[in-house]
């Protein structure tokens, strides 16, 4: 589904990604680990196309199609998706309208037809029980005055609405206290089928408790340093990011993993 | 340029004496009319030289020989189409400034006196309020356009609301400029009296027929007795070549409240004045407004909320959406006064830029003479949101379609607050068509 080959990536002018090597295939989870800068976020925007990033060198193939060729727009209509490690707040526009119209868009890419907003509703209603969402925040302006929690669950929404084939994760389980945590990844988990793929990029092992990855990448200095399965994520756990990214001291500190 | 305007004046002159020939109208509105067109012949338009006015130059309305519109006679026109369908038993209609008794309908207005202003200061039951309040307001003593509007008065609305009446139906005035001609004048008035513990829905809608060159000059004055309230919304779309100038001053009660919302939308170039006077203890108002621009299109707003007395609250959000080479002023002032203690003022104005060419001059002015209020102030000039966009980008909204709705929920934040359903979606429709979209 996914491959990412030899990518570099570089905001104003500094080389974040450093050649990151992945592949990704249909059914499978794959965590993105690492300490603070090391680019895992970069990544994820880089794939969503964010416009700060330049992509210096290397390539990604997402369904046989360049990737980096596509406009943000055109990468989610193609069925990948973000969720913001911080979400955006749209003041004026509600929760619904921006649901309906980006399921639309992809509706009309697949050429089918759209749903009128009766349609939708009841669409919306049976999505919204995957991350426990009350109705009220439907007609609330996106994400403005949502908790933390909140916004973290309506990127899990959209998600459930706009079904990707693939979706990135990124830092979901930032700022989530230990109940929304777990609402959120059943939501993922309930949306996980044998034909989509999830990249879970986080700091924290305690998000795979929930969302068990088949594969863990850990990346240090814009490259993948790392590799393994999950029992990988359990050993940084304890032994903490030096382990990787200073040998020298492993074991010495286990102060990035989480408490 | 100053022979020019003096050319205008004269024209204007000639016109007005017509109007005394042909509508004549009590010994004291006589005398009114008389020293308010010697007021405007001193005055002329105002210039740029004029602080109030250094961003709106007037020069092309002062140098166009407008001519002022007579009492249309049997023409046929089609106002049902700018009736809000929550007025259609309320609904009075104002044709180039002259009231309609055939246009208008008045079935839900029972308990209310909604006549013909003119008829009202002539009529023994209502003389007294008329004379204690119009032109009161609106003075016309220091603006040459109030009294350009004041010697030409010889129609509009009279709208009283009794004692403790609860009027239920909203009720919309539409202001129609219907010109046979070009380059005509109208002076639409109103005068709104809400009397003690009344309450009330209005609507002025300014429109036209048709899309010439003309110019409206309108003023409205509004008196909110004590205890009362009154909620007002103002949709000004005149024409894409029309000069729109307008006055809305309001006096406020003893804990009265007005809720005004001022909607600019049309109009070649465009001024609004609107001033709220809090001089009665418990007054709350709200000053809200939504202004939209585009090519060739230039609107401006002046705004004056005065604290005269302790314990009254105001509050003021506008919002300006500029596209094209349009320009835009707005200009807050906030007066507290001596003695206002307590007062509780915040005001907001934002602009979002969608073109390079596009300009605003913003500035909202506190002024506070009392020393235990609490007042706020800001103005915010800007582009869309590129993070903002990039989120919508990225769940499949292209960024054509995610500008708009990124504009359409700037406006909002005016709009969702009409509690009128079908204003609200007609300026919905409005904003997205100026945006080339559609939400539904």
């Amino acid at each position: 589904m996914l491959e990412i080959r030899n990518l570099h990536a570089a905001i104003n002018g500094n080389e974040i990604l450093k050649g990151i090597n992945l592949t990704v295939k249909k059914g499978e989870i794959h965590a993105i680990m690492g300490p603070n800068g090391s680019g895992k976020s970069t990544l994820a925007k880089v794939l969503a196309g964010h416009p700060q990033y330049e992509v210096t060198a290397g390539e990604v193939i997402y369904e046989g199609k360049n990737l980096l060729e596509l406009a943000p727009d055109e990468r989610a209509r193609e069925g990948v998706f973000m969720a913001f490690q911080y979400p955006i707040e749209i003041p004026g526009v509600s929760n619904a309208q921006f649901l309906r119209l980006a399921y639309n868009e992809k509706r009309k890419h697949l050429g089918e037809e759209e749903l009128d907003p009766l349609e939708f509703k009841d669409l919306l209603k049976e999505r919204a029980k995957v991350v426990e969402m009350d109705a009220s925040f439907m007609t609330r302006s996106v994400n403005e005055g949502f908790s933390g929690g909140e916004k973290k669950r309506n990127e899990i929404l959209q998600m459930a609405v706009l079904e990707p084939k693939l979706a990135v994760l990124d830092e979901t389980d930032s700022g989530l206290d230990i109940d929304a945590l777990r609402v959120v990844a059943g939501g993922v988990n309930q949306l996980l089928t044998p034909d989509n793929a999830i990249i879970v990029v986080t700091h924290y092992q305690r998000l795979l408790n929930y969302i068990v990855p088949d594969y863990v990448h850990v990346l240090a200095g814009g490259r993948i340093a790392r590799e393994g399965g999950k029992e990988l994520a359990l050993e940084l756990e304890s032994k903490g990011y030096d382990w990787i990214t200073n040998p020298n001291v492993a074991g010495s500190a286990n102060l990035n993993a989480a408490s | 340029m100053v022979t020019e305007i003096a050319k205008t004046e004269n024209n204007y002159q000639a016109a007005f004496r017509a109007v005394r020939a042909s509508s004549p109208t009590v010994p004291w509105l006589e005398l009114v009319r008389g020293s308010a067109m010697e007021r405007f012949e001193q005055l002329g338009f105002p210039a740029v030289h004029n602080e109030e006015w250094k961003y709106t130059n007037l020069a092309p309305l002062a140098k166009q020989e407008f001519v002022p519109a007579t009492r249309p006679a049997g023409v046929v026109i089609d106002a049902e189409r700018f009736v809000f369908p929550e007025t259609a038993t309320a609904h009075l209609v104002v044709v180039n400034g002259f009231f309609s008794e055939e246009l208008s309908v008045k079935t839900g207005l029972e308990n209310v006196i909604a006549i013909d202003l003119l008829s009202a200061v002539a009529d023994a039951r209502y003389n007294k309020v008329a004379r204690s309040y119009l032109a009161r307001n609106a003075g016309y003593h220091n603006n040459g356009l109030s009294a350009l509007n004041t010697a030409f008065l010889q129609s509009g609305v009279f709208l009283w609301i009794p004692r403790n009446v609860k009027v239920e139906t909203p009720i919309q005035v539409t202001f129609l400029a219907d010109a046979g001609r070009a380059d005509s004048a109208a002076f639409p008035r109103l005068l709104v009296v809400a009397e003690e513990n009344s309450s009330a829905t209005l609507i002025e809608n300014f429109v036209s027929t048709h899309d010439q060159q003309y110019f409206t000059n309108a003023v409205a004055e509004i008196v909110i007795k004590d205890g009362a309230r009154l909620e007002h919304y103002r949709m000004q779309r005149e024409s894409s070549k029309a000069f729109h100038t307008s006055i809305t001053s309001a006096e406020l009660g003893r804990n009265s409240s007005y809720d005004t919302t001022s909607i600019n939308l049309g109009g070649r170039l465009s001024r609004h004045d609107i001033s709220v006077v809090l001089d009665h203890e418990g007054a709350e108002c709200w000053v809200d407004g939504l202004y939209l621009a585009g090519s060739d299109q230039h609107t401006d707003t002046h705004s004056v909320i005065d604290h005269q007395q302790p314990h009254c609250n105001s509050h003021q959000l506008y919002k300006g959406i500029l596209d094209g080479n349009a320009r835009a002023v707005f200009n807050g002032k906030i007066f507290v006064r001596e003695g206002a203690q307590k007062t509780d003022a915040m005001q907001t104005n934002k602009n979002l830029l969608l073109s390079p060419q596009a300009r605003v001059d913003t500035k909202p002015q506190l002024e506070i003479y009392a020393d235990d209020v609490k007042c706020a102030h800001g103005a915010a000039v800007g582009q869309l949101d590129q993070e903002e966009l990039f989120y919508l980008q990225a769940r499949g909204i292209n960024p054509e379609l995610g500008r708009s709705l990124l504009t359409y929920g700037f406006a909002e934040e005016v709009i969702e607050k009409i509690k009128i359903d079908s204003i609200r979606a007609q300026l919905d429709e409005v904003v997205l068509r100026q945006l080339n979209t559609q939400l539904e």
